[in-house]
């Protein structure tokens, strides 16, 4: 565990909701392979216990996407995916803890409580990328990040199916940057 | 503005906690035991960590409220409804030729699997001949799992999940309305035996056909899990199962080896 804690250099959590799929579904794609970093991806869904989400961003890229479980170790190029109906929390020993505690935001997973928890054990070492949603989910979240030294990148609301989720970190100004979806794209390959 | 835990005052609080009241939970994952922590001060207006841990100390009672905060009691009953879809198919049929079957639900919070379980038995011609032992560390959660009422407003879901779980009945047979509430049948409550028992601190106390500790060792590290496992080791029958939550798994236990998958359901068949 220690050799891949080493080997850990960044870490980036992508957050979204309404409207995000279609985004990760582009973006995915034009990823490099193999990509340099673990990618985790929290998305409200509705149906929980499916792994169809799995299956449907894998056929989008050659990077391996893995739905987490409890206590698995963050490896360089892999993408995870939370599962429904669980918050996910990150490990001093770069392991991911479930959480199926209250939802917050409405959100279980919630984007606020990955963020947060990703930001304390990387602190300056993290980028948060947050999509298009309904929801205020992520907002206290950037600004946690940011209060943490780690980045954050906000998809351009104008370029968002629903673009109250971006609004909302573009008012409480936690976003370093705004990017449409080629951008959030080029962005992550020259990381 | 959120109070900050650092490791070495989150040390002194959870040996005071040990030392005076017997509760272990240095080993509980820290991203989440820190959560919970952090959110109890919010929400009990705590001006400093400091506080919170004189208060611990001069008030036994608030313990009850600390236990009851920090640990997580969210559950549901037939809770993926594929899961009892395996325990129908592929378990029951096989402890069912036992004489007499023992089920142990460890970390049963309000009690809600406890009775789902109770309602499959009775589905499968099995309730007669089990007993379903039924724990948790918290006494609250215990004390409300023996009295098997449950809100009346959950039970279009519940009934949902029973029939995604293969129910065939009329899943509001086997309870009672009164007002806001439903009582569970009384034929489903014999079979039950509730106490409090702590996966960290207490030891096997009998030998069971079958294991059920979901959505509990998420809140373990995974050294205490790995206890865990050896716990439900011993009181395993050879060729019983063990069943975790749905994003759990035994594969970083030093059990790995002997334990079967039944394809890929979280239950586990002891082979050794
Ligand atoms: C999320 S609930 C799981 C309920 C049910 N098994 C389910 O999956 O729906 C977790 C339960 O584990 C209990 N628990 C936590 N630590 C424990 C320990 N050391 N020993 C026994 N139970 C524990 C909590 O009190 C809580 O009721």
């Amino acid at each position: 565990m220690e050799k891949g804690k080493v080997n850990i250099k960044k870490l980036i959590v992508i957050g979204g909701s309404a409207g995000s799929l279609e985004v990760l579904l582009r973006v995915l794609p034009g990823l490099k392979v193999p990509f340099p970093y673990p990618v985790v991806i929290v998305l409200h869904r509705k149906q929980s216990n499916d792994n169809l989400l799995t299956e449907l961003l894998s056929l989008k890229t050659k990077i391996k996407v893995k739905e987490i479980e409890d206590k698995d170790a963050l490896v360089n190029g892999i993408i995870y995916l939370a599962p429904g109906n669980y918050h996910i929390l990150f490990e001093e020993d770069y392991t991911f803890s479930l959480d199926d505690s209250e939802r917050v935001n409405y959100s279980r997973p919630s984007i606020d409580v990955a963020f947060q928890s990703a930001a304390d054990v990387f602190g300056g070492a993290l980028t948060c990328i947050l999509l298009s949603g309904a929801n205020a989910d992520g907002a206290d979240g950037f600004l946690y990040v940011k209060e943490r030294g780690g980045e954050t990148i906000v998809q351009a609301p104008e370029t968002a199916e629903v673009a109250y989720m971006p609004e909302q970190v573009i008012a409480n100004k936690s976003a370093d940057k705004i990017c449409d979806i080629d951008g959030i794209a080029n962005w992550l390959n020259r990381m | 503005m959120e109070i900050s835990v650092d490791e070495q005052d989150l040390k002194l609080l959870l040996n005071d906690l040990i030392e005076l009241y017997g509760y272990d939970f240095t080993d509980y994952s820290k991203a989440s035991l820190v959560r919970r922590i952090k959110r109890l001060l919010t929400l009990d207006h705590f001006p400093s960590f400091a506080e919170l841990r004189y208060r611990l100390k001069t008030d036994p009672d608030y313990l009850n409220r600390f236990v009851e905060e920090i640990t997580v009691n969210v559950t549901e009953m037939f809770r993926d409804p594929d899961f009892y879809v395996a325990l129908r198919q592929q378990v029951l049929p096989a402890i069912g030729s036992k004489p007499f079957i023992r089920i142990w639900h460890a970390g049963c919070s309000t009690g809600e699997e406890v009775y789902s379980m109770a309602i499959l038995l009775h589905e499968a011609g099995l309730l007669h001949k089990s007993l379903l032992y039924a724990t948790d560390l918290n006494p609250n959660v215990v004390e409300r799992a023996r009295q098997g009422i449950f809100p009346l407003a959950q039970m279009k879901d519940y009934s949902e999940n029973y029939i995604a779980a293969g129910g065939k009945s009329d899943f509001s047979s086997y309870y009672t309305a009164q007002y806001n509430r439903v009582i569970f049948n009384e034929q489903l409550r014999t079979k039950m035996i509730f106490a409090t028992h702590n996966l960290v601190s207490d030891s096997s106390f009998n030998e069971f056909q079958l294991i059920l500790c979901r959505n509990v060792l998420i809140y373990f590290d995974k050294e205490l899990q790995n206890k865990v496992f050896h716990l439900f080791d011993t009181s395993l029958d050879r060729l019983a199962y063990i069943a975790l939550g749905s994003k759990e798994t035994l594969k970083f236990s030093g059990l790995h080896g002997t334990y079967k998958q039944l394809g890929s359901n979280k239950i586990w068949r002891k082979e050794k």
